[in-house]
């Protein structure tokens, strides 16, 4: 059974893209306000993994519970769960043609029911969060990507997630755009947030994770707290924090 | 060589063309906002998870796309007769006229859609915005803005092809053109003003799509991006 303060739960979970076998057997448990890196070699499942949780893709067996939405059940209200998660993806997906305040605005409107001045106050309040309050009116391609990468943070929190899901989050910024989106998920990780994460930057990881899942072909390779990042127990995680890939 | 123009027998009846300038213009406005919303359904029928949907659209847009205009006006003129109902020549021409440049419509918005980038739609998913949230505030406005161009340009072609509509008497420029160059036996003439009239109905109809654009698309207007 699950705890009260767990958020998401992975049991035994598998999928298949056709032949492939993406998730073989998946476990895991993230608890309220704690972090979970996920890293792992390109092609080892990590974002299936995430995607699972707020089921862009479907198990196809196993379970994943997630705020106490049963996410492997078919008859899942599938508009519920996903008020519940937020996600950012790589490429951030502002939608082009809204303002930053619209593209926040938009859903806590028209799915949340909140009135205008109300998401208005919200949206101020996001960008403040990410450090963005003079882009309100700016449309997303007059921002840099580490800006448009935050207003992408800004618009999920403004839906106010139980948690947030971020895959690669600044794998598409140049190096001196990545430390402003990681400096904003690290207060939001101060603040509370319970967060899955899919990254490469290693010593990011280190700071902020309470969890590190490694995946290896489909399956938890190894799993432990942050520490195992400087003190692997397999030779594969080895392997993979020495090349630094 | 002897070309001996006289324009004064036409210019006479300016009222005329004036009239059959302004039905035209009628025909193609009516057409296109029709059209227009017939587009944006079928593009979102072909899309849909239905398949008895999907297809129906599909033989429609491919019935019109594959036979001659005047065939398809024939064939709405002749066939709500048939079935008793009494329309005005103007009401068939606008409802043919409406009917096909639905087809169009529906393929280049469809092509409109299809440019959409699935990550934007995820994105959108991920807010929990329903399907018809996510075509109303996500896809329609980029969809049609990334189509424009071809859109627009389909509906001047239908305001020029609605000349043929004056062969079921519909009181259009071509057909006043008709009348007066046997009433007043200068059919070169007569047909010179006509084609400089369509010249102005399609400056008059670009102009009209380019104020549209400006309004529809406040980020255009305020990144100043050509369109
Ligand atoms: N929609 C899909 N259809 C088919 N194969 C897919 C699909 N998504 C991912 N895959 C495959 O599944 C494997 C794992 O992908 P992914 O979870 O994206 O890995 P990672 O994020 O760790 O790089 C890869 O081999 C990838 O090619
Ligand atoms: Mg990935």
């Amino acid at each position: 059974m699950q705890t009260n303060a767990s958020v998401v739960s992975f049991r035994s979970v598998e999928k298949s893209f056709g032949a492939l076998k993406v998730l073989d057997g998946v476990d895991f448990e993230v608890a309220r306000g704690e972090v979970l890196v996920i890293i792992g070699r390109s092609g080892s499942g990590k974002s299936t993994a995430l995607r699972c949780i707020d089921r862009f893709e479907t198990i196809d067996s196993g379970e994943i519970v997630v705020c106490g939405h049963r996410v492997s059940d078919p008859k899942l209200d599938l508009r519920r769960l996903r008020q519940d998660v937020g996600i950012v993806f790589q490429s951030y997906n502002l939608f082009p043609h809204l303002t930053i305040e619209e593209n926040i605005t938009l859903a806590p409107c028209a799915v949340k029911r909140i009135s205008k001045a109300e998401a208005k106050r919200k949206a101020r309040q996001v960008l403040a969060q990410v450090g963005l309050e003079d882009k309100l009116n700016s449309y997303p391609e007059q921002l840099s990507g580490g800006q448009q990468q935050r207003a992408a943070i800004a618009r999920s929190l403004a839906m106010q997630p139980k948690v947030m899901l971020f895959d690669e989050v600044t794998s598409a910024l140049d190096p001196e755009l990545t430390g402003e989106v990681l400096k904003v998920i690290e207060t939001l990780a101060a603040d509370g947030m319970t967060m899955v994460m899919v990254t490469h930057e290693m010593g990011f990881a280190k700071g902020i994770a309470n969890q590190v899942v490694f995946m290896h072909r489909g399956k938890v390779r190894e799993a432990g707290p942050a520490s195992i990042l400087t003190s692997p127990a397999t030779s594969e995680l080895a392997q993979f924090v020495g090349t630094g890939l | 060589m002897n070309l001996n123009l006289d324009f004064g027998a036409i210019l006479e009846r300016w009222p005329m063309f004036l009239d059959g300038a302004i039905l035209t213009l009628q025909l193609a406005s009516l057409a296109t906002i029709l059209g227009a919303v017939i587009g944006i359904l079928g593009a979102i029928g072909r899309r849909s998870r239905n398949p008895v949907i999907v297809r129906i659209c599909g033989i429609y847009v491919e019935a019109i796309r594959n036979t001659p205009l005047l065939v398809q006006i024939f064939l709405v003129y002749f066939g709500l007769a048939s079935l008793g109902l009494k329309f005005s020549a103007f009401a068939v021409a606008a409802l043919a006229l409406t009917i096909n440049v639905g087809a169009y419509a529906t393929e280049i918005i469809r092509a409109g859609f299809d440019s959409i980038p699935r990550g934007q739609i995820e994105a959108a998913e991920g807010l929990a915005l329903s399907r018809t949230q996510i075509y109303w505030h996500i896809v329609l406005l980029p969809a049609i803005e990334k189509v424009y161009p071809a859109l627009t340009s389909q509906f001047v072609l239908l305001m020029l092809a609605s000349s043929v509509t004056s062969q079921i008497s519909a009181e259009e420029l071509t057909a006043v053109a008709n009348f007066v160059q046997s009433d007043t036996y200068r059919a070169f003439e007569t047909y010179i003003l006509v084609a400089v009239l369509y010249i102005l109905l399609s400056l008059i109809m670009r102009l009209g799509f380019w104020l549209l654009g400006l309004a529809i698309f406040p980020r255009r207007r305020r990144l100043r991006t050509a369109l």
